[in-house]
């Protein structure tokens, strides 16, 4: 077991210490402390309901949302708690960006999806920066070709993995410090999976990255470090290679290498 | 996790039965190439061409059996994208159908001698080759005994073992060139006695490699480097 890892505290962009949450009475997860730095991306694996969306969530503080939950122990961005009262949640999750399994693009115009975050945070001085930063976004997130002449059309009118895709240029648009993907190309074809992890690769440094997935493999590909959850708790972090080569505890093995169950 | 065995079926069976498949050609693959070792040193023995020439044709089905373990392990690899100890025990599979192809050709160049050796000629080193070929052929019995039950001590002693080949390897070396400076008109058949001896000190060195992968695939560590117990002053002894 390795809750305390080992990374240097200064590049440490958010923190997590014996962290629980509870579903009113009931415990989804038990203790998970954990460091996220800008340099890796960091993949969170588990069998479903082991409580990985509710982990990730409670870094940006979604779960506020959901009345029954209750979340205990420390989380940190750039050493502030973000549980803090002082902590202004609308700020917090312009800081820390989530993009969801589900693509969730509001029912606006494709452009206004992606501008409405720098315009309520002020990020554009006017239209012509308003517009770079809406080339910019789809740019990054791979669906500028394919939607550069439709600008006005409805998000919602878009293909599942193009809406997708949306929303990760959506989350990009604000200029995030983190960035919190859970299952990101669930729904998408190997080829948009494929442009979704070279942004992620490209992303890398710029942003801290965590990745929820439950494909093995992507995890492999895109991550430096990952983190195995069973049970609501993190029974494993390390490393990427290693824990895809050796794993040190049998629980990861058995699920790494489909025997789980 | 040091002594797991993958007793725990994984959930898609096809899988399993993939694995058992190329542990049963590993088993037929290395159970052929002991079976040419000990014909070989029979052929020898008995200046037996025929034998030695059945050595020669049965080399041809190792090869095969090493190709077709080859591609399926490849077409695992593609096709169930292993992870951790199923992917390291692949590719030690991969690995460990060549080396026993090595194995078999050693064998297999020991039997071609059979036919050149002047039989007639009385070499008294020689006599202690079919027990180093003993010795050489239990080490790739027990390697592949390791792998088999996936047993990484067993792994561990086959490599402490290679010592005894070795040993042989030196003494039959020694002695034989002293037997040829003696006797200079044994130079010829010393000269292919000193070839088989260092067939069999390859053979026994390539068990050790098999016995190095088992451990890795069992533990994912590298066993620890040995020294071999190497001969700097003999230009033989190297790494072919
Ligand atoms: N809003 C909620 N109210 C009550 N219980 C919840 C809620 N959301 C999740 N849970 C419970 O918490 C546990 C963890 O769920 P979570 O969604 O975090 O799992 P997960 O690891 O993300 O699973 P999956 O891989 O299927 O997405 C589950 O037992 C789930 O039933
Ligand atoms: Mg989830």
């Amino acid at each position: 077991m390795n809750t305390e890892t080992t990374n240097i505290a200064s590049s440490n962009k958010m923190t997590t210490r014996n962290v629980d949450v509870f579903y009113g009475e009931k415990q989804a997860i038990n203790g998970v402390s954990i460091d996220i730095d800008m340099e890796n991306v960091t993949a969170f694996i588990g069998p479903s309901g082991c409580g990985k969306s509710t982990f990730l969530r409670t870094m940006n503080r979604m779960n506020d949302t959901i009345p029954s939950c209750r979340v205990t122990g420390e989380i940190t961005l750039d050493g502030e708690d973000i549980y803090a009262p002082s902590m202004d949640v609308v700020q917090l999750r312009a800081r820390v960006g989530m993009v969801f399994q589900k693509p969730n693009p509001f029912p606006k115009s494709i452009y206004d999806n992606i501008a409405y975050g720098p315009r309520i945070h002020g990020l554009a001085s006017g239209k012509d920066e308003l517009d770079q930063i809406v080339e910019k976004s789809l740019q990054r997130a791979g669906l500028w070709n394919e939607v550069k002449d439709r600008l006005n059309e409805s998000g919602t009118a878009l293909s599942g993995g193009q809406q997708q895709r949306l929303c990760i240029a959506r989350a990009i648009a604000v200029d995030p410090e983190v960035i919190l993907m859970d299952e990101p190309c669930s729904a998408l074809d190997p080829i948009a999976t494929a442009k979704i992890e070279e942004l992620i690769h490209e992303l890398r440094g710029k942003y801290a990255i965590v990745i929820v997935t439950h494909n093995m493999q992507q995890a492999a590909r895109v991550s430096q470090r990952t983190a195995f959850f069973h049970l609501g708790t993190m029974v494993e972090y390390g490393d990427t290679s290693e824990m895809f080569t050796n794993p040190q505890e049998e629980r990861t093995r058995d699920y790494i290498t489909g025997r789980y169950g | 996790m040091n002594t797991t065995n993958n007793s725990t079926e994984h959930t898609v069976k096809a899988f399993d039965s993939d694995i058992s498949e190329m542990r049963g050609l590993i088993a037929e693959i290395g159970g052929r190439a002991e079976k040419s070792i000990s014909l070989a040193m029979k052929a020898l023995a008995n200046n037996d061409l025929d034998l030695a020439r059945e050595v020669v044709k049965n080399d041809k089905q190792i090869d095969a059996l090493e190709e077709k373990i080859d591609r399926m392990v490849i077409q695992t690899i593609a096709l169930r994208a292993p992870m951790a100890d199923d992917l390291r025990e692949l590719v030690a599979t991969l690995k460990i159908s060549g080396v026993v192809e090595r194995i078999g050709d050693y064998a297999k160049n020991i039997a071609k001698r059979v036919a050149v050796i002047d039989n007639d000629l009385h070499i008294e080193p020689a006599s202690l080759l079919p027990a180093m070929a003993q010795a050489a052929s239990q080490l790739v019995d027990d390697a592949l005994t390791a792998y088999a039950t996936r047993d990484a001590d067993l792994a561990d002693q086959v490599c402490e073992r290679d010592r005894v080949v070795d040993d042989f390897y030196n003494t039959i070396f020694r002695s034989l060139v002293t037997h040829m400076v003696d006797n200079p008109k044994h130079i010829g058949a010393g000269a292919h006695f000193l070839f088989i001896a260092k067939n069999l000190e390859r053979i026994g060195d390539h068990a050790t490699n098999v016995a190095e992968m088992v451990y890795f695939a069992v533990t994912g560590e590298n066993i620890g480097e040995r020294e071999r117990g190497d001969n700097p002053s003999d230009p033989l002894y190297s790494e072919d």
